[in-house]
């Protein structure tokens, strides 16, 4: 449906995410040629949110950079629009309900499709519930995202059979942020999942180097990496693309 | 309850993370289980009584009625509970399940810090492991709470992130929970978040009604006109509303707060000044901005300084089977000092948004109709800020 299977073609996939708006949009767009020329194959990115309760505190604090820098969804649109003059890498947009519900459902997905973004992840959208937009996203062609967390358990082949695009898997209880170590059995998770799922897996949630992306790869169809790129863009700001470029190239290199 | 479960209307449902949905499938499971359990719902009566001091009074307010000179005004004195304020029976119903459901650790967030020491103290009674996430603001407005749940054994978290209030300790607590799930139950203190928990706690606040409606019938041989309560997220005003829902003669006022007053941005009042929303698990009515971004509300009263307001709440009001009225600081401030001298009542600042209105309405109404508010709270806490509010320094 979506050019979401072809970031899935060239070995494994790497996701990076950002924040759009932090620390400016100017950056955030040049961050994200630079993640293309590295060898991203798919585009996570963030529309902040006041109140992100699934994101631990490098991205909340993040989202709050951006809001504070006056970041709204119209001007994140603008930005997409500069950048699919440039390119046309797979792109997800990663936000919470309200926002896509405030600004008007329908109007909000009809823009990703005017836009070309091929996604949206939306993680206060459970199966339960994503009948609120799912209608919507069918009728213009986008997908939107199942999460499988390590608690979903019995709720496997229900979340994944219906699953579009790809399944974000949630590698560790908690929130959003880099962690030392990932104790979930992954390839068990995996395995299950690819029972009753036709789309890619990638893990997400707590991977912030070469080391555990390429053991997370070795299971499954790519990995997400978030936090420990939103880092690299709070320490260095505006002087940020080029640092994100090498990261991302190393970590694609490793899978 | 409309449509489907978990649903009042288009409100409610089940916006939460992957990670949590067995959690509140479990814990719906459980709920279902108990909820007409005879031996469980013993137990919980026994507490309320023994324990919590239940019923509490329904007390005339003769001073306050002839001084007013309209309707007749009856307290309902939630007050009056231990741990000072309604909170202890949502509290005591979830601990007793999540007993039952072998959870042996409790999270809580809190915003005066009224739900946070009941869950401490019921904690404390099980013997069970105690969390509470409150903003740091608070924790500042509410110093004396914080002493009193550490005093209990709890441990408290000063949330430093957004506006430092009510909200940001929800959502850390919802954090909490989704990074450790198998032995700790979030015991919410309001009548929000997710299904089930806008039922469950609605189910154990019932009480209140169910206690107001049969002393009333004792007391005066008929219904009440008027039932109000203060209403933040809304648990002491369902609470106080249930059991008269299909009374349709009972006017039901759940009173918000105003701060500064509704037509500035530093107010908390969701119904007057919010639109329709989805967050902190549930949709509903909430003050945000234009792009969806929740607002950074303002209340004199840590408790009800929040930008949401309980699925259910929002349901009454869309089909206008409750009113949903506001009272600035100012207001609230003045009833405070007016309940304390008329009638020897400090009411927590909460409840006096609730006072303060039914002062409004009294002397417009027939000495006949009487007029039930909800006293949801005790003064005590408050009386350092509200010392501080008419300029004066006291150390507590």
């Amino acid at each position: 449906m979506s050019k979401i299977k072809e970031a899935f073609t060239n070995g494994k996939a790497f996701i990076p995410f950002i924040t759009c708006g932090d620390p400016d949009l100017e950056t955030s767009e040049k961050i994200v040629y630079e993640m293309e020329k590295a060898g991203a194959d798919l585009i996570e990115l963030g529309i902040p949110f006041s109140d992100p309760t699934a994101e631990g505190p490098v991205i909340q604090e993040a989202s709050l950079r951006a809001l504070n820098a006056g970041t709204t969804t119209d001007k994140i649109f603008d930005m997409v629009r500069r950048i699919r003059k440039n390119t046309d890498i797979p792109m997800v947009f990663m936000t919470y309900a309200n926002v896509i519900y405030s600004y008007g459902s329908e109007k909000f997905i009809s823009t990703c499709k005017e836009l070309g973004m091929d996604g949206l992840i939306l993680p206060d959208i459970p199966y339960e519930e994503k009948g609120e937009f799912i209608d919507l996203c069918h009728q213009y062609g986008v997908d939107l995202i199942s999460l499988i967390a390590p608690t979903s358990e019995d709720r496997i082949s229900m979340i994944a059979s219906e699953a579009e695009g790809f399944i974000y898997v949630v590698s560790s209880l908690g929130v959003t942020g880099t962690r030392t170590s990932i104790t979930t059995d992954i390839p068990t998770l995996v395995g299950k999942i690819k029972e009753s799922s036709k789309v890619p897996c990638a893990i997400g949630f707590g991977i912030s180097n070469p080391e555990q992306a390429a053991n997370m790869a070795r299971s499954a169809d790519g990995v997400i990496v978030g936090s420990a790129i939103v880092k690299i863009i709070a320490k260095y700001g505006k002087d940020a693309p080029a640092h994100v470029g090498a990261f991302v190239k190393e970590m694609k290199e490793a899978l | 309850m409309s449509e489907k479960e978990g649903r009042f209307g288009v409100h409610g449902g089940q916006y939460i993370p992957e990670t949590l949905m067995n959690a509140v499938i479990e814990l719906e499971q459980a709920y279902n289980k108990y909820k007409d359990d005879p031996e469980f719902n013993e137990e919980l009566q026994t507490l309320f009584n023994e324990y919590a001091n239940r019923p509490s009074r329904l007390y005339f307010a003769k001073k306050m009625t002839e001084d007013l000179g309209g309707a007749r005004i009856y307290l309902k004195r939630e007050d009056l509970n231990h741990t000072g304020a309604h909170k202890v029976n949502n509290v005591l119903g979830q601990a007793l399940l999540a007993k039952k459901m072998g959870k042996t650790r409790l999270i809580a967030e809190t915003g005066a810090g009224q739900h946070g020491v009941a869950t401490a103290t019921a904690a404390a009674l099980f013997g069970m492991e105690c969390v509470v996430f409150m903003g740091e603001e608070d924790t500042k407005r509410q110093a004396l709470n914080v002493y009193r749940m550490r005093l209990l054994g709890a441990e408290v978290i000063p949330v430093k992130t957004g506006t430092r209030t009510l909200k940001d300790a929800v959502s850390e607590a919802m954090r909490e929970w989704t990074s450790r799930i198998e032995d700790t139950h979030y015991c919410l203190g309001s009548v929000m978040g997710p299904h089930p928990f806008p039922t469950i706690v609605r189910d154990f606040q019932a009480v209140i009604s169910r206690e107001i409606k049969s002393q009333m019938l004792e007391k005066e041989g008929r219904l009440p006109d008027i039932v109000m309560a203060c209403c933040g997220g809304g648990s002491n005003a369902i609470g106080s509303f249930y059991d008269f829902i299909e009374d349709k003669d009972v006017r039901l006022i759940g009173v918000e707060a105003a701060g500064r007053g509704i037509d500035t941005f530093e107010t908390a009042a969701t119904i007057n000044t919010g639109r329709l929303g989805i967050f902190h698990g549930m949709k509903s009515y909430f003050c945000q901005d234009e792009y969806g971004q929740i607002a950074p509300v303002y209340s004199i009263s840590a408790g009800l300084d929040y930008p949401g307001i309980g699925p259910e709440h929002a349901w009454l009001h869309d089909t206008k089977r409750a009113e949903y009225v506001a009272i600035t600081d100012d207001e609230a401030v003045n009833a405070f000092e007016y309940l304390s001298r008329t009638e020897g009542i400090i009411p927590a600042i909460e409840s006096a948004h609730a006072i303060a209105y039914a002062m409004k309405i009294a002397p417009t109404l027939p000495k006949d109709q009487i007029i039930v508010v909800t006293v949801s709270g005790r003064g005590d806490k408050d009386c350092a800020a509200i010392a501080r509010y008419r300029g004066e320094d006291i150390h507590e």
